[in-house]
């Protein structure tokens, strides 16, 4: 009896959430599921046209242009960044005086807004006149045109991608802080160098939350947007970097084209649901529970 | 815990919450109440949006029935979508000229023919270039805002370094004059004479100031025509006398349009495409540049192309299933007289879209080319963008093919066929869908 008021209870509380859950998100993705069925360009009523956005699509020359840049970026981006997060971690879990003040620094510019980080970097990445090329070239290397050269506007995303690593990297630290210190003795008293420890012993007990950052990983980088869509507008130059998440934007709010752009939503969806689930298959062997 | 705490609280948070979220989607009216409210939204911000609001608050305070309530926002037309699918659309949007097509074929706005009969808005009244963008298959769908056309705006000093004292006439003229003033150092660009890529915001444009069309008016795309491929090829051009990878690095030395960094206000390029509002900025960042504006020159062999100019227009639409019509049409009216009009218009530094202007608004006008801009809008070669729903999509396949060209990419010829190719097809495919929803009346 108390269960169930206390269930009902519940139930009163999750209330305005559940109705802001099916209003917000259940009705929206339904209805995109729909649209992506139809000539729809929400301004005017749906017409079913079954599966020819599909068919659009993988006939569409830029859809794959976009396709191949967002995949050339994750599979560069992800892999670095989650590096240089678990590197930068391991740095700052040491005991070394005014930590606190390193972990701040290395956190703070993931606290820039991405239209902010996005001006800046047009700065730094300055072809003419940018800090990093003028960085180079006090060390006599002529740095390329960041901005304008084809074959350099992604690796210069990429290396921009980097700079938001503080939430993952804090993430990491927190799970480094739980890695059992006994373990760690207990290795050093059986003679184990500072690599193999952490080969051996604080990776594989940080592996659940290395296989969280790598899930949120495929899920950020396949859906890159915000930095590109202000630094590049339209994929410039010539659709290097036109990414999956600007081709949809652009074709439900330029374009007009909401049902074409729900099928590309819901390809992207499927992918990324795909992925996530084969990166927690293989990854589950390699992945430990038995922390504290 | 007792029975009333089980139940009381939780549901009175719940009530709370719903409650509050249905207090902020009310609306909160302004002004009186008894007054019918009319929504318009505009794109403007800055001098040009204070411009806008002394013309709404001369119109409010002259009226007892009506209320304006004007709203800047940014990605107007977005938001203006958005919202009439949502049922919600304001009475009045400001959208440009090249949106009433996707617009129109939505029927998401008024057809304006009877109101344009009753209030006298007519082709007599207005300068012909402005009044043929708001025209769509055969029916008046807006009315104008600000107005512009475009001219060359070329920097005095340097073309006087180089020798010349006129602008170029033909674009013969202008390249001759583009190689002796661009100078290359040490593999550098270090002035540029032209950038066809500068601003970049009319590079659709390159096409009909050849002489081409960007379709035919009905169902085909004309990319793949002499006057186009023409077009590509001097764009091209550029790159292959001063390297691809030299003018981009150059332009990436320059900054925002709004600055003094500006490209044509720092002198690092001498002549410029621009409109009636450049000479604003000049004022504001660079008052000391010497400065003068002229047709765009026109190919040597096209004598009939001279004076021709892009048309640019703000537009004023009505949305369909607004709240209050005849309200709206009543503010439309109000706008279109000439003093309102030549009050907003000189307010945004602009020329005016009617016929008659008083002698003030020539005499008052900041601009010592407003008689230029204005005299280009009755000239016969005056072209603006193709009225054809996928306009946006189009428009963004010539900016990449511009993008291949200029970086040597793709040949100019590839570029036009690849253009005609992708986009006949999404012509096709929408004309096709279009004519099925008017036959279902969907």
């Amino acid at each position: 009896m108390m269960r169930r008021k206390e269930g009902r209870a519940g139930f009163l509380f999750a209330l305005p959430w559940l109705f802001g859950l099916v209003a917000f998100m259940f009705y929206p993705l339904l209805m995109s599921l729909y649209y992506s069925f139809c000539d729809y360009s929400a301004l005017r009523s749906p017409v079913w046209i079954g599966t020819d956005n599909y068919s659009e699509l993988f006939h569409d020359e830029v859809f794959w242009t976009c396709v191949k840049n967002t995949v050339l970026y994750a599979c560069l981006s992800l892999p670095l960044g989650m590096v240089i997060a678990i590197g930068l971690a391991m740095l700052l879990n040491t005991n070394v005086k005014g930590m606190t003040v390193y972990r701040t620094i290395f956190f703070i510019p993931s606290l820039v807004p991405m239209v902010s980080l996005a001006m800046l970097w047009l700065w730094i990445l300055n072809g003419d006149y940018g800090v990093l090329n003028t960085a180079l070239g006090a060390i006599g290397i002529k740095g390329p045109n960041w901005l304008g050269d084809v074959s350099w506007t992604k690796p210069a995303l990429i290396l921009m991608s980097v700079w938001g690593v503080g939430n993952a990297m804090l993430i990491y630290l927190a799970s480094l802080q739980d890695v059992p210190t006994s373990l760690l003795e207990a290795a050093e008293l059986d003679g184990a160098s500072a690599w193999k420890k952490t080969r051996n012993v604080t990776l594989p007990m940080i592996s659940p939350v290395i296989q969280f950052n790598m899930v949120m990983g495929i899920i950020g980088s396949l859906q890159v947007f915000a930095i590109p869509f202000v630094m590049f507008p339209g994929g410039t130059p010539a659709r290097s970097t036109y990414f999956y998440a600007m081709y949809l934007y652009d074709s439900a709010f330029t374009y007009s084209r909401m049902g074409y752009a729900s099928a590309m939503g819901w390809i992207l969806f499927l992918v990324i649901l795909l992925l996530t689930l084969i990166a927690l298959k293989l990854s589950n062997k390699h992945v430990h529970y038995g922390g504290v | 815990m007792s029975k009333l705490s089980d139940f009381f609280i939780p549901g009175l948070i719940s009530l709370s919450l719903l409650a509050l979220v249905g207090t902020e989607l009310r609306s909160h009216p302004t002004e009186d109440e008894t007054k019918a409210h009319i929504a318009v939204w505009v794109g403007w911000s800055g001098f040009e949006y204070d411009a806008f609001q002394s013309v709404v608050n001369d119109y409010n305070q002259s009226q007892t029935k009506v209320y304006v309530d004007l709203l800047s926002i940014s990605g107007n037309s977005t938001k203006t979508l958005i919202s009439t699918s949502a049922g919600i659309p304001p009475e009045i949007s400001l959208l440009s000229a090249a949106e009433i097509p996707q617009f129109a074929d939505a029927g998401a706005i008024e057809v304006l023919d009877d109101a344009c009969k009753q209030h006298g808005w007519t082709a007599d009244k207005y300068v012909p270039g402005y009044w043929n963008v708001l025209q769509y298959q055969g029916h008046t769908m807006a009315l104008p805002a600000t107005p512009s056309t475009v001219a060359l705006h070329f920097n005095t000093d340097i073309l006087r370094q180089a020798g010349y004292t006129k602008p170029p006439e033909t674009i013969e003229e202008m390249d001759e004059m583009v190689n002796k003033i661009t100078k290359v150092e040490d593999g550098k660009v270090k002035l540029a004479g032209f950038l066809p890529a500068e601003p970049g915001w009319w590079r659709w444009a390159w096409g009909p100031y050849f002489g081409g069309k960007l379709w035919d008016g009905k169902s085909k795309i004309t990319m793949n025509t002499p006057e186009n491929l023409r077009a590509m090829k001097w764009v091209e051009s550029f790159s292959k006398r001063f390297g691809p990878a030299q003018i981009q690095s150059y332009k990436s030395g320059f900054g925002v349009f709004a600055s003094p960094e500006n490209a044509f206000l720092a002198d690092k390029v001498a002549m410029e495409v621009q409109g009636v509002w450049m000479h604003n900025f000049i004022q504001k960042y660079n008052p000391k540049l010497k400065w003068q504006a002229a047709p765009f020159p026109y190919p040597k062999d096209r004598p009939d192309l001279k004076g021709h100019t892009i048309i640019e227009q703000d537009i004023f639409v009505l949305l369909k299933h607004c709240k209050h019509r005849e309200a709206a049409i009543d503010f439309l009216d109000y706008l279109q007289k000439q003093g309102p009009m030549e009050k907003l218009c000189m307010g945004q530094k602009k020329s005016s879209p009617l016929r008659v202007k008083s002698p003030e608004f020539w005499a008052k006008h900041d601009n010592p080319y407003i008689h230029l801009f204005d005299d280009m809008a009755y000239n016969k070669s005056c072209f603006s963008t193709p009225k054809i729903g996928i306009w946006p999509e189009y428009d963004a396949e010539i900016a990449n093919a511009l993008d291949e060209v200029s970086l040597l990419r793709k040949t100019p010829e590839d570029a036009v066929r690849t253009i005609d190719e992708r986009m006949q097809p999404k012509l096709d495919q929408y004309l096709n869908r279009l004519e099925k929803r008017r036959r279902s009346g969907k």
